[in-house]
């Protein structure tokens, strides 16, 4: 009964998915809780949810990959069993992994064509089939290139096209623009919504709100894993869909408290580092960092902004110059003496796990990484470490079922936590992030923002690097700005506009730009 | 003259059981799994193989149980590595332990029970195996004993590796096989049974490495049964899948290339140079350091070993 009300509402419309109180528990942790979700064909609905939401793990049910403890899904207004993959593909769902589940071995059309049913076609018909879905849809991509010479974006093309070969019409993006340049985003949007004007359906998962603002017609909000909301687009605004969110009303704004007594913490004094193909990376780099201040630093990224994170943390070679920490040169120093003295680097690859954590291992095994030298004897001692784990995971809220549970299995903002949490808790005196927000959500970032915060007022300096300008002049006190290895400028951050610095981030110096502006 | 072409005739015939290992590692690494079994796998092809011929005197016969012996010990490690997702190189040892200790075994068993003391296969299925005299293209000088003179056993493996050639490069079913391989979620993303087509394959190259095991007992011990007949060469098998760079087309040259290795220290003629014998009981694993060494650096992402080969793939893992 109650069902067909429901319908009578929607103008007895049948919806692509209907999700119906959909739970699944991983372990002891509740990963999905009795969430509902519905989209209609031809629609773009945006699934929004902070990291760790459920919001991966309820698409990965639609998939096939995952299957709910308890709740009903219908497909096309029917009850739909999906057990495996091959259910989802048969029923015209198609997913696209945030790691793209693509042989890079082989070529385009290999990937396509691989685990459809029936004979191998001919190459030339294969061809044209996908020929023919590229043009309607104004897609762009050589069939015959391999996997592995292929770009971020072009990689993207093949998986959408892999499920549309499939005859999929209902279509599942999970973060598909953490990878993307604002063009390639734009130029994904503009695929999205041929398709949908196509007649498919489809989920888009992220957590950047101005995307979600863009393609989307309704936004369903997930907060702890349970559906917080269903909007209108259109009705909604930035600041709503973060409430809905986080659960909460957040002030957007950035604290900076003012720097107490700055003194000089370390010199670069003309620098220059090499790149393994033998051109500078750092270019005669000449700068200070000041115990309780921020020091941003802006840039196009390869700027050597990893080089100069590496050559301050002892991991690599430079050509000529030096780095003086508390008028002390610490060139030739190994990364263990460096740390000893108090500088702690956190830096935050692109895939987080990839320096500085080891996923394998629970976050005890990760904090004892920089502690072990420390125990006396052969034995390492556990305890310690196990309490340190405890702490952080209540004073930085990470969600893990226990200190034990290997990092990997962590959402990445808790992997992120984890990681500055132990580099902070080492109370160093210099603090050098790169990336620590990238791919958190806003309530995550803002924990991040206020760590930083905390380390400034104890009288750390701090680097960041980062590349959402935005926060770095609302967080940072100066703003370095490097390109092609050069500085072009270090400005307050106070008295600086967006425009200026990216004018510097493309070469012209801080007289040029601040003399004219 | 005579000295070479001879040298070559015991090339192919010493590359032959290679071959068989091979191809059977290709099938298996082509579905992600590296299976060091392959030795033990022989070892009881050796043993079903000789002991079916033996009663039954039917070479079909010897063959079937070889290769369903290969399958069997195939099985136990499928089952161990893809559902109870053990690990695959400890796996691969245990089955290399297990196989050469119970083919041993039901040899010696055997042997206790003969009246002769010893086993010796009988008379038809000897002429069978015996190499074979084609009226008029056996007769052909030099290309004739080159190519027409060997034993069944040789034609069959040169079959097999095309078969397997053209099944993994130009079916639908070889193209999922491969998929599986190089990236299992990717196979199960797009619906591939990825579980089913691991089971199918390890127990194919399984049964066709039994084979090559059935060739070392019945032909290269000359028909009578010889504990550790297979002695070593699953092991070379493994490094000869590397040299073919997971090519069945290739590892017929390849196993061409390391049997003739393997009897190079009976034609090198001792006016040349004189080496001790283990020397040449090395060149086939220094040949393998070599081109390990040589395709690491040249990084050729088409011609290497399938992406996700070793490691086992479960569904729900992050």
């Amino acid at each position: 009964m109650e069902k067909e009300t429901y319908k009578k509402e929607n103008d007895g419309e049948v919806y692509a998915i209907e999700c119906k109180g959909i739970t699944k528990v991983f372990g002891s942790v509740v990963a999905n809780d009795n969430i509902d979700l519905s989209v209609k064909y031809g629609e773009i609905l945006a699934l929004l949810g902070e990291n760790g939401s459920g919001k991966t793990t309820l698409m990965n049910m639609l998939s096939g990959i995952y299957h709910p403890d308890s709740g009903s899904i219908s497909i096309s207004g029917k009850p739909a069993a999906i057990n495996s993959p091959s259910d989802a593909i048969a029923l015209g769902i198609g997913m696209i992994h945030q790691h793209f589940k693509l042989v890079e071995a082989f070529s385009a059309v290999d990937n396509i064509i691989a685990g459809t049913p029936g004979k191998l076609k001919k190459r030339s018909v294969i061809r044209s089939e996908i020929a023919a879905i590229s043009q309607k849809l104004g897609l762009d991509v050589d069939p015959d290139k391999k996997i592995y010479n292929m770009s971020v974006s072009e990689k993207q093309t093949v998986e959408i096209l892999k499920v549309l070969y499939r005859g999929a019409k209902i279509l599942i993006l999970d973060e598909p623009t953490a990878v993307l340049t604002p063009q390639e985003t734009e130029k994904l949007f503009d695929m999205l919504r041929r398709m949908r004007d196509d007649g498919c359906a489809i989920i888009i998962i992220t957590h950047k709100l101005n995307e979600v603002l863009a393609i989307s017609d309704r936004v369903t909000v997930l907060r702890k894993g349970q559906s917080a909301a269903t909007v209108l687009t259109a009705e909604s605004d930035e600041k709503k869909l973060t409430e809905l969110m986080v659960g909460k009303k957040v002030d957007l704004s950035i604290e900076r408290p003012e720097p107490v007594s700055p003194e000089p913490l370390l010199n670069v004094y003309h620098l220059s580092v090499d790149k393994p193909d033998g051109s500078l990376a750092l270019d005669d780099i000449t700068f200070d960092i000041y115990s309780g201040e921020i020091l941003g630093v802006a840039g196009v990224a390869g700027s050597g902004q990893k080089e100069l994170c590496e050559t301050i943390a002892g991991l690599n070679g430079i050509r000529s110059g030096a780095v003086l920490y508390k008028k002390e040169n610490i060139i030739g120093k190994s990364a263990r003496e460096i740390i000893d003295l108090g500088i702690s680097m956190s830096f935050v690859p692109e895939d987080r796990l990839g320096m500085g954590l080891v996923a394998s291992m629970g976050m005890t095994g990760n904090m004892m990484l920089k502690s072990y030298g420390k125990s006396k004897g052969p034995f390492v001692d556990k305890a310690p470490a196990k309490e340190l784990s405890e702490k952080l995971i209540k004073k930085l809220d990470i969600k893990t079922p226990s200190a034990e549970t290997p990092v990997r299995m962590l959402s990445g903002g808790n992997v992120q936590k984890v990681l500055l949490g132990r580099e902070i808790e080492s109370a160093p005196n210099l603090l050098i992030t790169a990336y620590p927000v990238r791919g958190l959500d806003i309530n995550s970032a803002y924990t991040v923002y206020d760590l930083l915060n905390e380390q400034k007022k104890k009288g750390v300096a701090v680097l960041f690097i980062g590349e959402d300008l935005d926060v770095l002049l609302e967080l940072a006190d100066k703003i370095m700005v490097l390109c092609h290895g050069k500085i072009t400028g270090i400005v307050d951050a106070r008295k600086v506009t967006k425009e200026q610095i990216g004018l510097m981030m493309t070469g012209s110096s801080a007289e040029e730009v601040l003399g004219n502006g | 003259m005579d000295m070479f072409i001879n040298f070559l005739v015991a090339a192919v015939l010493a590359g032959t059981p290679l071959l068989f290992g091979t191809v059977g590692e290709i099938i298996n690494e082509k579905a992600g799994h590296l299976n060091l079994g392959v030795e033990g796998m022989m070892a009881i092809g050796a043993c079903a193989g000789f002991m079916a011929g033996y009663r039954s005197d039917s070479l079909i016969i010897a063959v079937i149980a070889a290769f369903l012996a290969g399958a069997a010990g195939a099985l136990i490690y499928a089952l161990l590595t893809v559902t109870f997702m053990a690990d695959q190189n400890v796996t691969g040892l245990t089955l290399t332990i297990f196989g050469c200790g119970i083919s041993n075994f039901i040899g010696e068993y055997n042997i206790a029970r003969s009246e002769t003391g010893n086993l010796k296969l009988p008379e038809h299925i000897t002429s069978q195996i015996r190499n074979l005299n084609i009226p008029g293209l056996s007769d052909i000088p030099v290309v004739g004993k080159l190519l027409f003179s060997y034993n069944i056993f040789v034609y069959f493996g040169v079959v097999i590796a095309i078969i397997v050639f053209i099944y993994l490069n130009k079916t639908k079913s070889g193209l999922n096989l491969r998929t599986i391989g190089e990236n299992p979620a990717a196979a199960d993303a797009v619906g591939i049974h990825v579980a089913r087509n691991k089971y199918i394959s390890l127990l194919i190259g399984g049964g066709i490495c039994g084979i090559g095991g059935a060739y070392c007992s019945m032909i290269i011990c000359g028909g009578v049964w010889m504990s550790d007949s297979v002695n070593g060469l699953g092991w070379i098998s493994v490094a000869l899948v590397i040299f073919a760079a997971w090519s069945p087309l290739k590892a017929i040259g390849g196993s061409l290339v390391f049997g003739a290795f393997s009897v190079l220290k009976y034609y090198m003629p001792k006016s040349v140079i004189t080496l001790p014998n283990a020397f040449y009981d090395m060149l086939p694993f220094l040949i393998t350091a070599l081109i390990l060494v040589i395709t690491s650096v040249r990084k050729n992402k088409g011609r290497a070993q399938p992406a996700s080969c070793g490691i086992n793939y479960f569904r729900e893992e992050r």
